[in-house]
């Protein structure tokens, strides 16, 4: 199976009765992922594109047995609802809304600690389980069932990376975005961690980019777990221009510097192959593939 | 949002926290008027620049008398000052702050943070401010201590005393910058701040903590809930910044000017950064970073599209899509066709190529929209392919131009 959601994830939408969230559900429905309901406060009782709608995530969760969540919230009212689910026990929360305040995500950070939930995003393309569910606005037309995992900071990096893996004929296990914001649920170093305990993933495919420290994560998380799966990585920005910079508390925290080349420096210390661009992604995680599997076969 | 000092030091001022006094001005002659009204002997004349490193490069200068601060200030105006933390070309000055001149036995460092590692808001202080304290940090770290906050209600909490305490302070220093440490993490909260710094922070001969410098970054996102820095947003820029990326940003696109000549178009930030590395690495030079928010109508995206064509500098464009579930390939093919049916290409001189690899979510569709509003264009099947061209194109386009201006020469 994929990492975080399988045939058993029953699915609830927040905000599911809004113009976006509809188009979507309608989309995920069309995927064949099991959505069992919708939250809109003050539209308990009524019925959206033929499913129940609930005031709450907990009378959701009562009714339908709800173990996943997909945030469609509008960002003022979004830290609140991602904060519902996770008090409501929901085990995955994926939440999509854009410019969601970053105090508001701090309190969210907060209510998820020694709780029992997973968070992805916000300002994520979602969860993509290629054949199994979808959870999420990513695009899927490229998308195959298959063996790379592929985690990412970026959505649109994502969907060419996914393309490339397929015509390069490997497919996905599963394909996460874990937000572009600078403050999220699930982290880079999180998704290696699942993927290599995914049996159904034979590699991996991290897409990084200039700022925040969740590849240095990764890379520590990568030294720590040694995984036996060949991992490729690509982090966009190393010609990016230079932006203003605001004193030097940036510096003082864990982020540092977070360039390109320093974030490439310590995948590569971990021992990560860098896709030297993101055209050649697909074919890197061929050719590792392809000399991992030569290697257990003729092991020396 | 980056504000100024003099509107950080407004802002902080109203929670408590100790400010010289001040003024900002615009010319000379205000300068002269704004030091003779806040008497005193010495006065500091600082550039108002959204940029650390200001002290180092020449951007803050003392005065002695009323009309030196005056001469300083004419200096200062109009001048761009580059400093490390400034964008390649240096930030212009347009105002600058007159203050009066504090003494300080010791200079401090204070900042409150979101370290985005942990997710949570950080208290950083030390005893050794100053310009250069990210050199003196790097050689001795521990010059800089740290704690995390926790936020409740309407307020961030950390054992404040013992940060001030960590940094060697003690007694009624040790009390009043634990005062102050609170103090910066309740604006933190109250203005969803994502920075505030005071560097240096200066304890005087009696025992006042005064906040020389102060830098304040609000959380953009945040706006929605403060009707008052909305307006600051609003007015500033209107005054100061680039009116290519604020039109841009209006038309729910982020844009950034560069100095090469081919003009990028792509959709997603992750996605217009590494086309920005395949351009370098294919020995091109791109003129703009531009990514296209999935919020971005056609009509927006038409915009966008026009602000590339109008700079002069471009000589071939470059349009990379890989269409999602939220803004499909054909709103931005139909973008561009808006953009081409306009009439925005007005002289042949204008007659760029444009280079096009779509993919993902409705590209098939995309290219018949392409073809169906008559854009002239090079499709290519691959990003890769796409970048390659457009450097070929922008360089044989430069050639020509060369060429056609030798010709005229002659």
């Amino acid at each position: 199976m994929a990492i975080l959601v399988g045939r058993e994830t029953r699915v609830i939408c927040q905000g599911m009765t809004g113009r976006a969230a509809t188009f979507h559900v309608r989309r995920m429905l069309n995927y064949g992922t099991r959505i069992v309901g919708g939250v809109t406060p003050g539209k308990g009782g009524r019925r959206h594109l033929d499913l129940p709608v609930f005031d709450t995530v907990a009378e959701a969760v009562a009714a339908t047995g709800a173990n996943a969540s997909l945030v469609f919230v509008p960002p003022d009212r979004a830290a609140a609802a991602m904060i519902e689910a996770i008090r409501a026990g929901i085990a995955l929360v994926v939440c999509v809304t854009e410019r969601v305040p970053l105090i508001d995500m701090v309190r969210v950070r907060q209510a998820l600690d020694g709780s029992r939930t997973r968070l992805v995003g916000p300002n994520s393309q979602g969860v993509l389980a290629p054949g199994v569910a979808q959870l999420g606005v990513m695009a899927t037309t490229s998308a195959r069932k298959g063996g790379i995992g592929i985690a990412s900071r970026s959505a649109s990096l994502t969907s060419e990376i996914v393309a490339q893996i397929t015509r390069a004929g490997l497919g996905q296990s599963a394909t996460v975005g874990v937000g572009g914001d600078p403050v999220h649920g699930l982290t880079l170093a999180q998704c290696v961690e699942l993927f290599d305990a995914d049996n159904e993933t034979e590699g991996m495919v991290l897409i990084g980019e200039i700022g925040g420290s969740d590849e240095e994560q990764a890379a520590e998380a990568i030294t720590r777990l040694r995984p036996r799966k060949p991992i490729v990585a690509l982090v966009a920005g190393r010609h990016a221009p230079r932006l203003r910079r605001m004193g030097h508390a940036g510096a003082f925290t864990s982020e540092r510097a977070g360039s390109a080349h320093s974030k490439i420096e310590v995948l590569l210390a971990a021992g990560v192959l860098i896709a030297p661009n993101a055209h050649n992604v697909g074919e890197l995680m061929r050719e590792a593939l392809r000399s991992a599997r030569n290697s257990a076969a003729h092991p020396i | 949002m980056d504000l100024h000092e003099f509107q950080a030091k407004e802002l902080l001022e109203r929670f408590g926290i100790d400010i010289p006094g001040g003024r900002v001005v615009e010319s000379s002659a205000d300068a002269l008027r704004a030091a003779e009204g806040l008497g005193g002997r010495r006065f500091v004349v600082k550039a108002q620049i959204r940029a650390g490193d200001r002290a180092r490069h020449g951007g803050v200068r003392f005065a002695d008398s009323p009309r030196t601060a005056a001469v300083e200030a004419g200096g200062l105006l109009g001048r761009r000052i580059v400093t490390p933390q400034t964008p390649e070309g240096g930030a212009l000055v347009k105002w600058v702050y007159v203050e009066e001149a504090v003494e300080a036995i010791q200079q401090l460092y204070a900042a409150v943070v979101l370290d985005r590692g942990s997710g949570r808001p950080l208290a950083l202080a030390s005893a050794h401010g100053g310009d250069d304290i990210e050199d003196r940090a790097e050689r001795d770290p521990a010059i800089v201590q740290s704690i995390p906050l926790t936020v409740r209600d309407n307020a961030a909490d950390g054992d404040f005393a013992g940060l001030a305490g960590r940094i060697g302070l003690s007694g009624a220093a040790l009390a009043s910058a634990a005062q102050l440490l609170r103090q910066l993490a309740q604006a933190f909260i109250a203005l969803d701040a994502s920075l505030i710094e005071v560097n240096p922070l200066a304890l005087t001969a009696s025992g006042r903590l005064i906040a020389l410098d102060a830098k304040l970054s609000i959380d953009d996102n945040a706006l929605f809930r403060h009707a008052d820095l909305r307006a600051l947003r609003d007015y500033m820029e209107r005054d100061e910044s680039d009116p290519v990326e604020l039109e841009a940003q209006h038309h729910q696109i982020n844009y950034i000017r560069m100095t090469g000549d081919i003009g990028v178009l792509v959709n997603g930030a992750g996605l217009a950064l590494a086309t920005l590395d395949m351009v370098c690495d294919a020995g091109g030079r791109p003129a703009n970073f531009m990514d296209i928010r999935t919020t971005a109508t056609s009509l927006d995206i038409a915009r966008g599209f026009r602000l590339i064509l109008d700079n002069p500098a471009v000589r071939s464009i470059l349009v990379n899509v890989h269409g999602g579930g939220m803004q499909p390939c054909d709103t931005i093919a139909e973008g561009i066709g808006i953009a081409m049916r306009r009439g925005y290409l007005r002289t042949p001189a204008r007659d760029v190529p444009i280079i096009i690899s779509m993919a993902g979510n409705h590209a098939e569709f995309a290219r018949t929209v392409l073809a169906n509003t008559g854009v002239p264009h090079i499709a290519c099947s691959t990003p890769w392919e796409a970048v390659q061209k457009a450097v070929t194109c922008a360089r044989a386009e430069s050639s020509s131009w060369l060429s056609s201006l030798v010709a005229k020469r002659a």
